[in-house]
């Protein structure tokens, strides 16, 4: 196991398995992973590939067939429900291609669900949550219930919401497939902008355009990974190559 | 031309009337355990209320069958005796003589000699175990021609033997051949016999002896007084009323009137139906609470189904049904099914009614099957009806008004915003926030929960307060010298069969709620596990979704139970303890908790990733 204080993630000879005998399928394949902590790591793949099932077994949805996996320190293929529910809570931020927010409760409401779960008192956690809305530019948007929020903007708050307990490493499961140009590219600039401030990021994606806003990309095809690139210049300069694609589109 | 378009239109219908069959067929299938639980919801009310009608055609048998075989008297005559005194005078004696050749009397016995059936007390009786006063009549040790008490087990009277009535027999423990002491005399119990012509035990503790015996026990605080059994030509409750108030003592008579009292055999058969005709009261009331209850149950259940169904009302729609067809479908379905319910429920309570029709000790023979009347069939029928319709309307309309889009997306219905509430949640633990929420997303769900609760708290608290109340009133008449009413374990055995049915109902309409909660919050449940909710967490709120609900509708029940005590209890007096009040309350919503933990620990075991996946919309 790697202990190094620079490693949040890291993941040895992974394995999922759904199903059993003629009905088995291996969604992960003997992955190895290490995220370092600041980092951004796109994972890439056709549907179906695996990278779902990595990024739920990181955040501690679900558990590992086989194989070490930890996070912040934590063996997660070895902790309790309670556990897992905790560090899930105090580590990691979630962010949804379908936003996955409570439909009645407005944008300040959801974004301070996770500091009410968290035990914050409801003052501390309605501040938070004010503030990371400003952050996102949605602080006119508040008392807005999802419904009445285009599809960037309830990202804006899923990622809002993800942020509140100040989290080690946000996972974002494809979170620009559900939005429109526009709105990828504003939710997009506001991870860009969260990464440069130290976040760890891992973006789990099948569109290029988006996975090489990362520091590195990794590809996957069949449950296994299959490519790993380093790339360079940072998110923010990416991200300018992906409004000009777009531009150009 | 219109031949063709009539045509046309029957085809149409026909097609209509399968296609509604076939998705029933279907559906029922898919869904069996729950439609089970439909059908058992709604032949529980059916039941009970073909059982109080099914009373109606027994209540008079046994007294009938009993009259007959002792030669019941049409009419039974006491002399008129001294208001103060108590005493009979040979006045009183030669008036009651005199009744026994009146015009439309066919046949007579007595005047036979009775001691105790007057003023406050009676001879004495001791047995082994037990002291109480009775009542004594002088008989002849012969055949009458009217009365003749029919002997169930030993002989008739005869000198230093005694016979006593059966009902009051069973609850004294008394046994052929046991010697007892009547006033200090020691008598011997040679037989047991039943009378039409006198009401069993509480209202009568009836000895036989010569009439010797009789006299002798008679003492100046305890005068003899005379009984006459009168058999008329014409023994039509018309005829025989017309007898009585012809011949019988009126109340604005004189006090030194010699007329006698008389007592027809339509009230003494009325007397004797006592005990059925509470149970049929009871038996009513039940069937008002469970009818209620089974709507709140079914609303509960088909509204849930109706989030499972959504699907299928989409493609129903795509493919050109009409709001109408959808409607019907449902309604269709659930009527059909209510209908099996309504049949269910009549053959249990005519199978029931013989044993609650049972007669007590003091008569014989069978109440025999109750008719199944034209009137009880429809008003079953008619119930279970009503109660499926009520239930299914409103998700019916809901599903024919639902956009064809969303629902062949599948997209789970919006849930309700109430600001107070989500307000007041977030000052909450985190269990009771999440409880309220849900709570906030389905208010109709939560009124139903809560409406079943208090329904059978109502019945719970009613039949506590009668059942502390009846054994106040009757447990200890003072004839009876501290015996056990049999009529109350009667009483209470219906009462508590009721409750039974009740807190089963609710029972089920908990379990239907939690499930249908359960369902719906998956997404909400997954997500809130997903920002750090621990499973124990979510499974407390889930279980707090429940309890929230049921804990208003079981304080609510109190005083609802009270009053239904007040209205139905038949002027019976007195509340069960505080105590049992609130073990009641606490007792229901630890019993609400424990049903819902078992849907919440289901609906909780997948892991989040896959609950997050179905759910993703």
């Amino acid at each position: 196991m790697n202990d190094s204080p620079t490693v949040l993630v890291h993941a040895k000879g992974l394995r999922k398995d759904y199903g059993s005998g003629d009905g088995l399928v291996r969604a992960l394949d003997m992955v190895d992973l290490d995220v370092n902590r600041g980092e951004a790591v796109a994972v890439m793949g056709p549907s179906g590939c695996g990278k779902s099932t990595l990024l739920h077994l990181i955040g501690g949805l679900d558990r590992p067939s086989a194989g070490q996996l930890s996070v912040a320190g934590q063996r997660i293929d070895e902790l309790s429900e309670r556990a897992l529910a905790y560090l899930r809570r105090d580590e990691i931020g979630f962010v949804f291609q379908t936003f996955h927010l409570m439909d009645e409760l407005t944008a300040q409401e959801n974004v301070e669900l996770p500091a009410l779960v968290a035990g914050f008192s409801p003052n501390e956690a309605r501040t938070r949550a004010t503030a990371l809305l400003e952050q996102v530019g949605l602080a006119d948007r508040a008392r807005h219930l999802p419904s009445m929020l285009s599809g960037g903007q309830r990202q804006r708050v899923a990622i809002a919401r993800a942020l509140v307990n100040d989290p080690g490493i946000v996972l974002a499961d494809e979170p620009t497939g559900n939005l429109d140009s526009a709105s990828a590219f504003d939710v997009l600039s506001l991870l860009a902008d969260l990464h440069a401030k130290g976040l760890t990021l891992v973006i789990v994606t099948h569109d290029e355009r988006i996975a090489t806003t990362a520091d590195r990309l990794i590809s996957m095809r069949d449950g296994a990974f299959v490519d790993e690139t380093r790339l360079t210049g940072g998110s923010r300069g990416d991200l300018s190559t992906f409004a000009e694609w777009e531009h150009l589109g | 031309m219109s031949q063709p378009r009539r045509a046309r239109r029957a085809g149409r219908v026909r097609g209509r009337a399968l296609l509604l069959f076939r998705l029933a067929r279907q559906d029922i299938r898919h869904h069996l355990a729950q439609a089970v639980l439909l059908v058992v919801a709604i032949a529980a009310a059916t039941a009970v209320l073909s059982l109080a009608f099914a009373l109606n055609g027994v209540i008079s048998n046994p007294y009938q069958q009993t009259m007959a075989a002792t030669k019941g008297p049409d009419v039974v005559a006491q002399s008129g005796d001294d208001p103060y005194t108590g005493l009979t005078s040979p006045a009183d004696l030669a008036a009651l003589e005199a009744l026994n050749h009146a015009k439309g009397v066919a046949a007579h016995s007595g005047p036979y000699p009775i001691v105790g059936d007057t003023g406050p007390v009676g001879p004495v009786m001791r047995s082994t175990d037990l002291v109480t006063t009775v009542q004594v009549e002088g008989r002849e040790p012969g055949v009458a021609a009217v009365d003749q008490p029919k002997v169930t087990d030993g002989t008739w009277i005869r000198p230093g033997g005694v016979v006593v009535e059966r009902s009051f027999a069973e609850v004294a423990n008394l046994r052929l051949g046991q010697t007892i002491t009547l006033n200090g005399h020691p008598v011997r119990v040679v037989g047991f016999a039943v009378t039409s012509a006198f009401g069993g035990f509480p209202g009568t503790s009836l000895i036989w002896a010569t009439e010797a015996a009789a006299r002798g026990l008679a003492a100046k605080a305890d005068p003899l007084s005379y009984i006459s059994n009168l058999k008329l030509s014409d023994a039509s409750p018309r005829a025989v009323s017309a007898f009585v108030n012809a011949y019988g003592l009126k109340y604005s008579a004189p006090a030194d009137a010699t007329t006698p009292f008389l007592t027809s055999w339509t009230e003494l058969a009325y007397g004797d139906a006592a005990f059925l005709r509470t149970d049929q009261a009871f038996l009513f009331t039940g069937t008002v609470l469970l009818g209620l209850l089974a709507l709140a149950s079914v609303a509960v259940l088909v509204g849930g189904r109706l989030a499972e169904a959504t699907r299928r009302v989409g493609l129903l729609k795509a493919t050109g049904g009409t709001p109408g067809l959808v409607a019907a479908t449902f309604l269709a379905e659930n009527l059909f099914l209510a209908l099996v319910a309504a049949l269910v429920g009549l053959l249990a309570g005519w199978r029931a009614a013989p044993f609650i029709s049972k007669p007590e000790a003091d008569l014989i023979g069978t109440p025999g099957a109750p008719l199944l009347t034209l009137v009880t069939v429809a008003v079953a029928v008619g119930l279970a009806l009503a109660v499926a319709l009520a239930s299914t309307l409103v998700p019916a309309i809901r599903a024919a008004r639902m956009s064809t889009v969303s629902a062949l997306a599948d997209a789970p219905r919006l849930p309700k915003r109430r600001d107070w509430l989500i307000g007041l949640s977030r000052k909450l633990p985190l269990p009771a926030l999440l409880g309220l929420r849900l709570v906030a997303r389905r208010p109709r769900r939560a009124i139903f929960s809560a409406a079943s609760i208090a329904v059978a708290v109502m019945g719970l608290v009613a039949a506590l307060a009668i059942h502390a109340a009846v054994d106040n009133k009757f447990a200890h008449l003072g004839r009876s010298g501290g015996l056990v009413n049999p009529e109350v374990p009667r009483a209470e055995q219906v009462l508590t069969a009721i409750t039974i049915s009740l807190v089963a109902l609710a029972a089920l309409t908990v379990i239907f709620a939690a499930l249908a909660t359960v369902l719906d919050a998956r997404r909400a449940s997954a997500v809130t596990l997903a920002v750090g909710a621990t499973p124990q967490q979510v499974r407390a709120g889930l279980i707090m979704a429940q309890v929230i609900p049921a804990l208003p509708g079981a304080i609510l029940g109190l005083p609802l139970g009270i009053g239904l005590f007040k209205v139905a209890g038949h002027g019976l007096n007195g509340l069960p303890p505080a105590g049992w009040l609130v073990a009641a309350v606490l007792g229901t919503v630890v019993v609400v908790a424990a049903l819902t933990s078992v849907p919440a620990r289901i609906g909780l075991r997948r892991p989040v990733a896959e609950m997050l996946q179905t759910e993703a919309t």
